[in-house]
């Protein structure tokens, strides 16, 4: 199923320095046509639908067509992403509607602040088996070792 | 062809791959690099943000102990993973997983992925080493902490790194060279610790759809083994290069099963209702010990779908209406709403195709079951398989031969592996690979304390590099108009089509799909030959355009993962892992010679391949 772009909705992303979908596409599939100021799928042989242009995609241009050579035509499937959930509108080839509401983050987006509660790192301690912060994160008490072995 | 702009970025630690595995060492090398005032940079060939094999999402987290809750120990790990080996794996390293990888889920719910929970406050179980998340944004997550702990200045995106650099006085690992994606310049990464984290090999073997369905296979198309090429070409040892992973999943969009046999009590039966595993149930006999022992391992279960199939008993078709029926029986409808969520989240978090191929075909998996297909083979070190680099485990859980001062580091010095890039070291998944991007980036920044010194970095080396990577542009711009039409011309090829050539000889010759995974000395030698051609005419692919070099080098990636592969199946006398491949003129297992590990080496000078076999050792009994 790989992407399509809708030519009335894709405005070439005019307003960003880069186009969102070419940003973000993993297998470097979505290029801008410089001539229609649009974008489009370049290798759609190579697309594995991950969706990621089409949940990044400012003016919900992107969409899915399946794959020609496998899938009957006719259903749809639509994700509107937000901040903290994920939307899925799943149309069958006979019309059902299906919709789907999942979370996807519980924090604020960009609230992550690094090594937080980890203590200064201690040189004397690079060579032992430990990791950043374990003390804190692991859960137990100490660093399993097998029977007979001392860490 | 204009000259390119070449960048030289001088670095501590480089990290190659933003997967998971380089995510986990950005962020642990973030904090150590703290202590010594040192730099850690992230080459990505895409966005980190939805790069690698989990940039789709995931529906669980596959490695998972719960060690605070008495679930599970590492020595249960241990014993899990050899026995889906079929006898085979390093139990340093794994052991290793096992016991740190609690520390980094504890943490990815810290930092708000979402997990489904218990009444009573636990992760809620899919399988015994298995948790549920809703992981839609899992990558983007694990994303904005790798780029915070490292500083966001320091991750080079749309970079496609193709050789690495070697000190030539002392053969420690210098750097890195590649191209950008979106301009035409060169990168010259010069390092004193290189992590080799670029992920493992798809699209080696000819898939199921050949057609505009090229792209849907089971593991990331942009995975096309760069972890093992750079490494193979390095001349770093490599293990298990002759493993692989054949998986059965649903038909066509390759969505997930593992909710639907542990978590739904899934079964599969055949065309004609039966379970595979009861009419093909003395096939296990022909593998002891490890036929006899529990959970069946992956390739055996494999084994007994191919002889149902070969006895014309499929398809076979996972029971999602008799297990939905199962499950929600006497429900409220409430309760049941939620069960389908469940089932279609498990797909819409990571696989959308198979959604929307249950849509397609108008599926309700209430009333009507799916089929399922097994797979073209992959070569990965995360999943149930194990090809990547023979590396050093930990000290304190040293056995002979398994130690060499750095965990995680290559045969080569100062080059570290992670994620799929570690051999005989399975099962890692989401969670482990990035643990073990964590294990290497200390291991790296201790590396670097102990050796003070920078490695040099050889001009004419790079030059001949830079000089290289252009080549297919150089082929198209010569050879262009020697034919009436551009697709078809003596003088050279398109990535693609080379791309196609070495699908089919590795599919026909090297035990693929459409030779029912079967192989022996003669056809391998045969296919050997043929790559060995391809790797020639490899003078001639051409690239019209910045997109096309980079599938021109994505290629070779791929064509140094099949060579290594083949040499390997050639060299391990027995059939270890049926229903993974057959070797017909040696169709046992045989655990009195081959219970060892294939360890090889790449001579890059001579194109020369060197192998040996390294004894097995226990960790746990």
């Amino acid at each position: 199923m790989p992407t399509y772009v809708n030519p009335d909705k894709c405005d070439g992303c005019k307003a960003l320095d880069k186009p969102a979908c070419a940003y973000i596409c993993p297998n470097d599939l979505m290029v801008l046509d410089a001539a229609m100021g649009q974008a489009f799928n370049q290798e759609p042989d190579q697309c594995w639908e991950c969706y990621a242009c089409v949940k990044t995609c400012p003016q919900s241009a992107i969409a899915m067509r399946g794959y020609s050579d496998v899938v009957p035509l006719g259903a749809s499937l639509t994700p509107l992403r937000g901040t903290e959930s994920i939307m899925w509108t799943v149309q069958f080839r006979d019309h059902r509607i299906k919709r789907f509401k999942f979370p996807i983050r519980s924090t604020a987006w960009g609230s992550i602040d690094p090594h937080r509660g980890a203590p200064v790192p201690d040189p004397a301690r690079l060579k032992d088996p430990h990791l950043c912060g374990e003390d804190l994160w692991l859960g137990v008490d100490t660093l399993p070792v097998p029977e007979g072995r001392t860490a | 062809m204009n000259e390119p702009d070449v960048e030289v970025v001088e670095t501590d630690l480089l990290i190659l791959g933003g997967g998971m595995a380089g995510c986990g060492a950005a962020w642990e090398a973030g904090y150590w690099a703290r202590a010594h005032g040192l730099r850690t940079t992230l080459v990505e060939k895409a966005a980190v943000e939805r790069s690698g094999a989990v940039a789709m999402g995931l529906s669980a987290i596959n490695c998972y102990m719960g060690m605070r809750w008495g679930e599970n120990q590492p020595e249960d790990f241990v014993r899990y993973v050899r026995q889906d080996l079929m006898g085979l794996c390093r139990e340093d390293l794994v052991y290793d997983i096992a016991r740190h990888v609690d520390s980094t889920v504890h943490m990815f719910e810290d930092w708000g992925l979402p997990f489904f929970k218990t009444e009573d406050g636990r992760y809620k179980r899919e399988g015994r080493w298995q948790v549920m998340i809703h992981g839609e944004s899992f990558k983007p997550l694990v994303a904005e902490a790798a780029k915070k702990a490292i500083g966001p200045e320091n991750v080079y995106e749309r970079i496609f790194v193709s050789h690495l650099l070697k000190d030539e006085r002392t053969g420690r690992a210098s750097g890195a060279v590649g191209f950008s994606v979106r301009e035409h310049k060169i990168y010259v990464f010069k390092a004193r610790a290189v992590i080799s984290a670029a992920g493992g090999a798809t699209g080696v073997f000819r898939p199921h759809a050949v057609g505009e369905g090229l792209g849907r296979i089971w593991y990331a198309p942009w995975n096309t083994g760069s972890a093992y090429a750079l490494m193979i070409q390095a001349g770093a040892a490599m293990t298990q290069m002759e493993h692989r992973l054949v998986v059965t999943r649903f038909k066509d969009g390759y969505g997930p099963v593992g909710m639907w046999f542990l978590l739904f009590k899934g079964k599969v039966r055949n065309a004609y209702g039966e379970l595979y595993e009861e009419t093909q149930a003395a096939a296990l006999d022909d593998f002891p010990p490890y036929g006899q022992g529990r959970p069946i391992p992956t390739p055996l279960r494999n084994h007994q779908m191919l002889l149902d199939l070969a006895q014309g008993r499929g398809p076979h078709y996972m029971r999602t209406d008799d297990a939905l029926q199962a499950l929600t029986q006497g429900m409220d409808p409430k309760a049941v709403r939620e069960i389908e969520a469940d089932a279609w989240e498990d797909f819409l978090d990571m696989t959308m195709s198979q959604a929307l191929l249950w849509a397609s075909n108008n599926i309700d998996p209430a009333l009507r079951p799916s089929e399922l297909t097994l797979t073209e083979p992959y070569l990965m070190g995360s999943h149930s398989s194990a090809t990547g680099a023979w590396v050093s485990g930990p000290e304190d859980l040293a056995r002979d031969g398994y130690f060499w001062g750095y965990n995680r580091m290559t045969t080569v010095p100062g080059l570290f592996a992670a994620g799929d890039g570690v051999g005989a070291s399975a099962h890692k998944f989401s969670s482990g690979s990035y643990t073990e991007g964590r294990l290497a980036a200390k291991g790296a920044i201790a590396f670097i304390e102990d050796n003070g010194d920078r490695p040099s970095v050889d001009d004419g080396q790079v030059g001949t590099v830079i000089e290289t990577l252009f080549q297919p542009y150089r082929v198209f711009e010569e050879f262009q108009g020697r034919s009436t039409k551009a697709d078809v011309n003596p003088n050279y090829f398109y990535p693609k089509q080379g791309l196609m050539r070495l699908q089919k000889l590795m599919d026909e010759y090297v035990a693929g799909l459409g030779a029912n995974f079967m192989t022996n000395e003669p056809t391998l030698l045969r296919g050997l030959e043929l790559l060995g051609m391809l790797k020639e005419d490899m003078a001639r692919v051409a690239a019209r355009d910045r997109h096309e070099l980079l599938r021109c080098w994505e290629l070779w990636d791929r064509i140094r993962c099949a060579e290594a592969h083949a040499r390997h199946v050639l060299y391990r006398q027995e059939t270890r892992w049926p229903g993974y491949y057959y070797r017909g003129d040696y169709p046992k297992l045989d655990d009195e010679n081959w219970r060892v590990f294939v360890n090889s080496r790449y001579d890059a000078a001579s194109d020369q391949w060197s192998l040996e076999t390294h004894p097995h050792h226990t960790v746990v009994d």
